[in-house]
């Protein structure tokens, strides 16, 4: 699906941050006024922060839309009245300090969160202009429509082969050439398959961490997902993983949504077209990225992209 | 750091020896390591005892002839002997011209004498199969070169010295070596003759009695459905008489062959002399094993002792259970216990994922899971009492009334069987199994469980494919807990289906071929059996501590073949993480 919609501007590896810096101009009247402080302060203080949204944004398609969201975990409040829109075909990346609530927005999006006992939510989100939080929805083919890589590879206790397909195996497909195909597509995609393809009937936690991480990113392809979450995919491995990760995430782009969190501000600034910096739970500021860590408009975004603070 | 400087430097701690007495010996290390070392010395203790005790049993050991003071003389295996104080009251009971030898070499020794227990067999004549032989009773002692031990069907053990062996009635063989030469050269087709005729006897008038009793049935159930009178019931009649007709000619013919077989091995005998000098008889057809005690070598030995436990392993009992095997005993255990399994896990499993994956938590799942641990401390008993009130009084007697009312008043599954026996078990075993597999299912990483949701997994789905077959191996640990728990229960299938001796095994060739309703034979219950409730209790002993070792040898391997499952199961889902 995410194919069908390709995105409308250009396809590649360039283009993100033309469309960040073409808006630079028109960005550079507002000036970075709030001292970073302020905004901080207010947000410590459980206060409304104002999104500082640049308007590069404004000419994006979305994917994902998310409206006014509010998220609570029993009493205790994790997201403030988040409104963002991540752009169909683009790598977003989500940076903030531990604790902000990053990985708490990314479950938001495919309804994770309703595992929890005790949250609470407010405001909605939208997937290609349908509600996500609508009680109408299925939640279960929601998901399907959405990929998700966690912070900690999580390969299941099966053959990499059953891993891999396990998408398609639970909407019961069974034939046997689907299944292989999309079993070397995804494997491809994620890189893996050169490594795995003499061994696709061991089991998956024979790999090592790195190989189990791409197996997850192959997993959550296999379904040809709109949209594809990464939690952090590469924290728990090695600059040479890392870098296959980052290649492949640079393949992905344009095919898929992307939306990735990452503490990690280099690849923040490598990979994606759009960062979005988070902070106590509410969204400080959102732009395009060459913007976000050359030109932010909010100190407090200066201050923690350059790692003065958080 | 006070202290340091005022010890010129070094810390308090730091001043000390390294190497004290109490850095070795601290006193928690003694006590925890003690109080393994106890629990295990009296594990190993144990079963070093029953390992001990029952490996012995079936070892043939010498047969011995006394001379007794009194002009007899007995003859036997030693069975075990001992030291005592003989009273006064029993030399009195000597002759006089004994009495003073007697007291002479008790005092020799302080007052103490040395007894053995002679198990003396030839019961038919002594009326005993026992008896104590003091020393100074004892004039002579001799090994006889060729007492042979008679292991016999009926009436245990007899000892005796060949005399002739017996065709028809007539002497072919003379002298011991003959005898023996001869037994050994016949003793294989009078066996089998012997075989033959059980099998008859208990196969094919099985058979016919079965064509009889279901002919009977239907024509009981016709009367009852038609009424005595109606022209049903009298086709039935009819066809009854037809059967019994046919059977009675086939019974006839049974017996004939029964009969001619008895004749031809009936003219096998051996004439036998006692140690008492009395000329026996015995038929060769009625002996299960002889050998020569005293002219064995070791392998001799051997042999015997393996055909022995060959023999228990797989026979079934003679002489009120304290000789022959326990085949039917092992048989009835394992399928019981495997009856249990299958019963216990999949409801066990079933309880442990409502309370674990979808009940919420609370008070009353709470509640739920303290009676579970809680059931598993209910005595063994109160699981047979109610076993035998709800399982076979209430549902066995309505299934009676449903399905067999032609049969009763006779109960079908109404009364004690292995079915019940099984489910009563399972319910034993129930908390056990839940409580392993709850903590096998809490022990699934939640992050797998995610990954699955966030495929687009349902609960069921996710329950399925992910969590189940990663707790596996957890749910495994609850199944051999279970086993090892149901596996020696005793108490509770006295009530609800365990009897002394069972007629016929619960799995066999006529169909249904699985009997649900039988009543079978348990190697617990059989030790309790043979310990407590046996006419021959000195040589029911021995058989205890081999029954007992065997029943440890069952359950040991069918917890061995659970753990190498459960290993197999592991290494395919918990490889290394990285
Ligand atoms: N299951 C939960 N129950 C209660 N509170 C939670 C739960 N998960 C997260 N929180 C709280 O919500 C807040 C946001 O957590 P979140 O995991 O989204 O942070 P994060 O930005 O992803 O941090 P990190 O970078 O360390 O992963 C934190 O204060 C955390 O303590
Ligand atoms: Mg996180």
């Amino acid at each position: 699906m995410a194919t069908a919609h390709a995105n409308m501007l250009s396809n590649g590896r360039g283009m993100m941050s033309d469309a960040a810096t073409g808006k630079t101009s028109a960005d550079a009247a507002v000036p970075a006024s709030r001292s970073a402080a302020d905004s901080l302060a207010a947000a410590a203080r459980g206060e409304r922060v104002a999104t500082e949204t640049h308007l590069a944004l404004a000419a994006e398609e979305a994917a994902v839309e998310i409206d006014d969201f509010c998220l609570w975990y029993g009493a205790s409040q994790a997201l403030y009245d988040v409104s963002m829109v991540i752009p169909r075909g683009k790598v977003t990346a989500l940076i903030g300090p531990s604790g902000c609530g990053k990985s708490t927005l990314l479950r938001s999006v495919n309804r994770l969160n309703d595992l929890v006992e005790g949250v609470r939510i407010s405001g909605d989100m939208k997937l290609s202009g349908a509600s996500i939080y609508d009680s109408s929805i299925d939640v279960i083919e929601l998901r399907k429509r959405m990929g998700m890589v966690f912070q900690k590879p999580n390969p299941f206790p099966m053959s990499i082969y059953e891993n891999v397909v396990y998408p398609l195996r639970i909407d019961g497909e069974r034939d046997r050439r689907v299944l292989d195909e999309v079993c070397e597509r995804s494997l491809r995609g994620a890189a893996l398959w050169d490594e795995a393809k003499d061994r696709l009937t061991t089991s998956a936690l024979g790999l090592s961490g790195g190989q189990q991480q791409r197996l997850c990113i192959a997993r959550a392809i296999a379904a040809d997902p709109e949209v594809l979450l990464m939690d952090e995919p590469c924290s728990a491995l090695d600059p040479i993983a890392t870098g296959r990760i980052e290649d492949l995430i640079e393949e992905l782009k344009g095919e898929y949504t992307i939306l990735i969190v990452t503490h990690n501000m280099q690849q923040a600034s490598r990979t994606s077209d759009f960062t979005a910096f988070m902070y106590l739970g509410s969204l400080i500021e959102y732009g395009g990225t060459y913007e976000m860590f050359s030109r932010p408009h909010l100190k407090a975004t200066e201050a923690y992209v350059s790692g003065r603070f958080g | 750091m006070s202290a340091a400087a005022s010890n010129g430097g070094r810390g308090r701690r730091g001043n000390r020896p390294s190497r004290t007495i109490r850095a070795y010996g601290e006193p928690m290390l003694w006590l925890t390591g003690g109080g393994l070392a106890t629990a295990l010395l009296m594990i190993v203790g144990l079963l070093a005892l029953v390992v001990y005790q029952g490996t012995g049993t079936f070892w043939p050991t010498a047969v011995v002839k006394y001379e007794l003071e009194t002009g007899n003389s007995v003859m036997g295996e030693v069975a075990r002997q001992e030291r005592f104080q003989p009273a006064a009251s029993v030399f009195e009971a000597l002759p006089e011209d004994q009495r003073g030898r007697a007291l002479s070499s008790v005092a020799s020794q302080g007052g103490y004498s040395l007894r053995r227990m002679l198990r003396t067999g030839n019961f038919e004549l002594t009326g005993e199969h026992f008896k104590w032989v003091s020393d100074f009773e004892i004039k002579a002692e001799t090994l006889p070169d060729w007492a042979l031990v008679f292991e016999r069907r009926r009436q245990g053990r007899f000892y005796g010295e060949p005399l002739a062996f017996l065709v028809g009635g007539s002497a072919v063989a003379e002298t011991p070596e003959d005898v023996w030469k001869k037994i050994r050269d016949t003793e294989g087709e009078v066996r089998a003759r012997w075989k033959e005729r059980r099998g008859l006897e208990t196969d094919d008038i099985g058979a016919v009695n079965l064509r009889l009793e279901e002919a009977r049935l239907r024509q009981h159930g016709a009367e009852v459905a038609y009424g005595l009178g109606s022209p049903q019931a009298a086709i039935a009649a009819a066809a009854f008489a037809e059967v019994e007709s046919v059977a009675t000619a086939e019974f006839d013919g049974i017996r004939a062959r029964i009969q001619a077989l008895d004749e031809q091995n009936a003219s096998f005998q051996i004439l036998v002399r006692t140690a008492a000098g009395q000329s026996i008889k015995l038929a060769l057809a009625d002996i299960v094993r002889v050998y020569p005690a005293n002219r064995l070598g070791l392998a001799g030995k051997v042999a015997v002792y393996l055909s022995r436990w060959a023999e228990f392993v797989s026979d079934e009992p003679r002489e009120a259970n304290s000789e022959g095997g326990v085949f039917p005993a092992i048989f009835g255990t394992v399928v019981m216990t495997l009856l249990m399994s299958l019963l216990v896990t999949p409801f066990g499993v079933l309880a442990a994922l409502y309370l674990r994956e979808y009940a919420r938590g609370g008070v009353v799942v709470s509640t739920v899971r303290i009676a579970i641990n809680n059931l598993a401390g209910v005595p063994s008993i109160v699981f047979g009492v109610f076993g035998l009130g709800f399982f076979c009084y209430i549902i066995g007697a309505n299934v009676d009334q449903l399905f067999y009312a032609s049969k009763l008043p006779t109960p079908t599954f109404g009364t004690g069987g292995i079915l019940w026996a099984a489910l009563t078990l399972a319910l034993l075993t129930l908390p056990v199994v839940i409580v392993a597999t709850e903590e096998a299912l809490a022990a699934v990483p939640g992050s797998m469980r995610e990954g699955s949701y966030a495929c687009g997994a349902s609960k069921w789905q996710t329950i399925r494919r992910i969590v189940l077959p990663r707790a596996m191996p957890g749910i495994m640990t609850g199944m051999i807990l279970a086993i090892a728990r149901g596996a020696g229960e005793v108490a509770p299938l006295m009530l609800v289906g365990a009897v002394k001796l069972a007629p016929n095994l619960p799995l066999d060739s006529t169909a249904p071929y699985f009997h649900a309703e039988r009543s079978f034979m348990h190697l617990g219950f059989h030790i309790y059996d043979l310990g407590f409730q046996s006419q021959n209790s000195e040589a029911a002993k021995p058989m205890v501590f081999t029954t007992t070792l065997l029943l440890i040898a069952i359950i040991a391997t069918l917890n061995l073949t659970a753990v190498w499952l459960r290993g197999r199961l592991r290494r395919r889902f918990m490889t290394s993480q990285f």
